[in-house]
């Protein structure tokens, strides 16, 4: 029997900032579209506990939080599309149907559990050419954004997708696209994580049968040597039109006042978690 | 038992809940067993005759790596039933597999198989043993046991590139199951005892790819010249042979250009020479 009485919100208030404070100990996931696909990015020091994960031919997932939460989710998802695809065709297995999958088991936890899980996961499919991309952000509670482009989650996300919006442009290089993340993961000034300390992979929309790709070891780092640039403000040889904005963004000016594209609420952040020193995969 | 209809709701009890192997197939039959292969139905009157029935395959390993290849014919009773038809399939990146018997049942085999694999990989973050892949298609065959004394018997010819060994493997089954390893080459389905005495005087050890595709062509050419239900090159209609190459680089499909051009070329010296090439006496 409950001592004494909460009201409907005053619960609901509760779990989400338990929820938000859970994922905000964690560190950013960076998922963004570049000329061949789609490229996810993620400090992550572990080696065999991923982040990042094919779920289909065409669907990635990237998530941040409690590991056994989204482990959880990235399997179901996996045995979902798995099915839909044996009992139908390959090709209709969409990231839109295991976006709505995910939403929905995400709300009824958050609304029927005591406790809601601490997680926010992208779900992102490349399509035949890039308008055909696209890339799912949800969070705890079951809502899905649809975002345009790019999106960043986990600790620290406002400050990460403020500067991933004013680098990111359409049809980026590989390499580009991989610069802009590592420049929006990186706090400004701060050092940006090791090659062994990455995960990173693709959904590149050229190769055959299975788009995903993982990039590790030699391959990795080749092309990271080809982005390297100094992180001064006059460093972005980009002739676009965006560059005036973007010399001040590298300045070191705080970014994130600027409100997200269209229906781009900002992923929830907590502010009083505990410091994130990297050592924990989550 | 939900119905794999209503997904959302079986997913609560089944899809997040289940934690016992990475198999697929398992998975499946506990969560939608009407998906899997009929197991244990006897039809009233053997129907093995009234349905389509695919051939020869044939592989071989070279140096580094496996080759596959297979006619094109399928047969009803004396009815040739399709010109095109596909047996050669890929089931993944290191691994393929060619079906002969009825056409329809190894079609359903190849698909699931291919599940089979990368929903393992993906759970479990590692590509599966080779012999892992050859255990889990021998229980395949095993289970179809009840069918194939009906009359709906299919027999697989599996071919996997081993990085382990840095070599092709090729395994064979029975109705029964298997698997049974193949040294250096093997051949099934009704012209496989032609196929088989050809690659036995073709065969050479430490061939190259190039060198060894041709071999199999010349053995599947000799296959349809002695067994009618094995389709010879259409030349009229340009229906080549399929073939596919494992190796390191993982599994290719050679190109209807490619394989035309060893159509050409044996062929031309059947016109001479109809029997094929002669093995040297001593």
């Amino acid at each position: 029997m409950p001592f004494g009485y909460a009201s409907p919100e005053q619960i609901m208030r509760d779990k989400a900032d338990y929820a938000r404070k859970g994922i905000a100990r964690g560190r950013s996931v960076v998922v963004l579209q570049y000329v061949d696909g789609i490229l996810f990015v993620a400090p992550n020091p572990s080696r065999a506990l991923h982040k990042i994960s094919e779920i289909y031919d065409r669907i990635g997932f990237a998530a941040v939080g409690r590991y056994n939460e989204f482990e959880e989710l990235r399997l179901g998802g996996i045995r979902y599309a798995d099915i839909n695809g044996y009992t139908y065709d390959r090709s209709d297995v969409t990231g839109r149907g295991l976006a709505n999958l995910y939403a929905s088991n995400l709300g009824r936890i958050f609304t029927e559990s005591i406790k809601s899980l601490e997680v926010e996961v992208v779900v992102a499919e490349v399509g035949e050419t890039k308008d055909g991309d696209a890339i799912y952000r949800l969070t705890f509670d079951g809502s899905v954004f649809d975002e345009h482009g790019f999106a960043a989650m986990g600790g620290q996300a406002e400050a990460v997708a403020g500067r991933l919006k004013e680098r990111y442009r359409e049809s980026m290089s590989l390499a580009d696209a991989l610069e802009v993340a590592l420049t929006a993961l990186t706090e400004p000034g701060g050092e940006r994580p090791p090659v062994a300390q990455l995960e990173v992979a693709v959904l590149d929309r050229n190769r055959e049968h299975r788009k995903f790709l993982r990039l590790t070891g030699a391959r990795l780092e080749r092309l990271l040597a080809q982005t390297t640039q100094p992180p001064s403000p006059g460093a972005s040889s980009s002739s676009s039109s965006s560059s005036s904005s973007e010399a001040s963004g590298a300045g070191g000016t705080e970014p994130g006042t600027s409100s997200g594209p269209s229906d781009d609420t900002p992923p929830p952040t907590g502010p009083d978690g505990p410091v994130d020193d990297g050592s924990s995969p989550l | 038992m939900a119905s794999h209809r209503d997904l959302p709701a079986g997913l609560v009890n089944q899809l997040f809940h289940n934690t016992g192997s990475s198999s697929f197939t398992e998975f499946v039959s506990s969560y939608a067993p009407e998906l899997l292969p009929r197991r244990d139905e006897v039809l009233a009157t053997p129907i093995g005759d009234q349905v389509p029935h695919a051939t020869t395959i044939v592989a071989a390993t070279f140096a580094g790596g496996v080759i596959m290849a297979g006619d094109r014919r399928a047969t009803s009773g004396n009815v040739i039933s399709q010109r095109d038809v596909q047996k050669v399939f890929r089931t993944d990146d290191y691994s393929c597999m060619g079906i002969a018997g009825t056409a329809s049942t190894g079609i359903e085999f190849a698909r699931l198989f291919r599940v089979e694999l990368e929903h393992y990989e993906k759970l479990e973050g590692r590509t599966m043993s080779v012999a892992g892949k050859a255990n889990r298609l021998a229980t395949m065959i095993r289970g179809n046991l009840a069918m194939a004394m009906q009359g709906l018997v299919v027999v697989p010819l599996f071919a996997a590139y081993d990085p382990d060994k840095d070599e092709g493997r090729i395994f064979s089954y029975d109705v029964a199951g298997g698997p049974y390893e193949r040294d250096r080459f093997d051949a099934i389905g009704s012209g496989s005892i032609f196929a088989r005495g050809s690659l036995k005087k073709l065969y050479r050890d430490g061939s190259s790819a190039d060198d060894m595709a041709m071999t199999l062509i010349q053995a599947l050419y000799d296959a349809a010249d002695d067994d009618s239900a094995t389709g010879g090159p259409d030349v009229t209609r340009k229906i080549w042979p399929i073939v596919g190459v494992i190796d390191a680089d993982g599994f290719r499909r050679l190109t209807d250009e490619q394989v035309s051009g060893y159509v050409d070329q044996m062929l031309e010296a059947r016109l001479i020479s109809p029997d094929g090439p002669i093995a040297p006496l001593r």
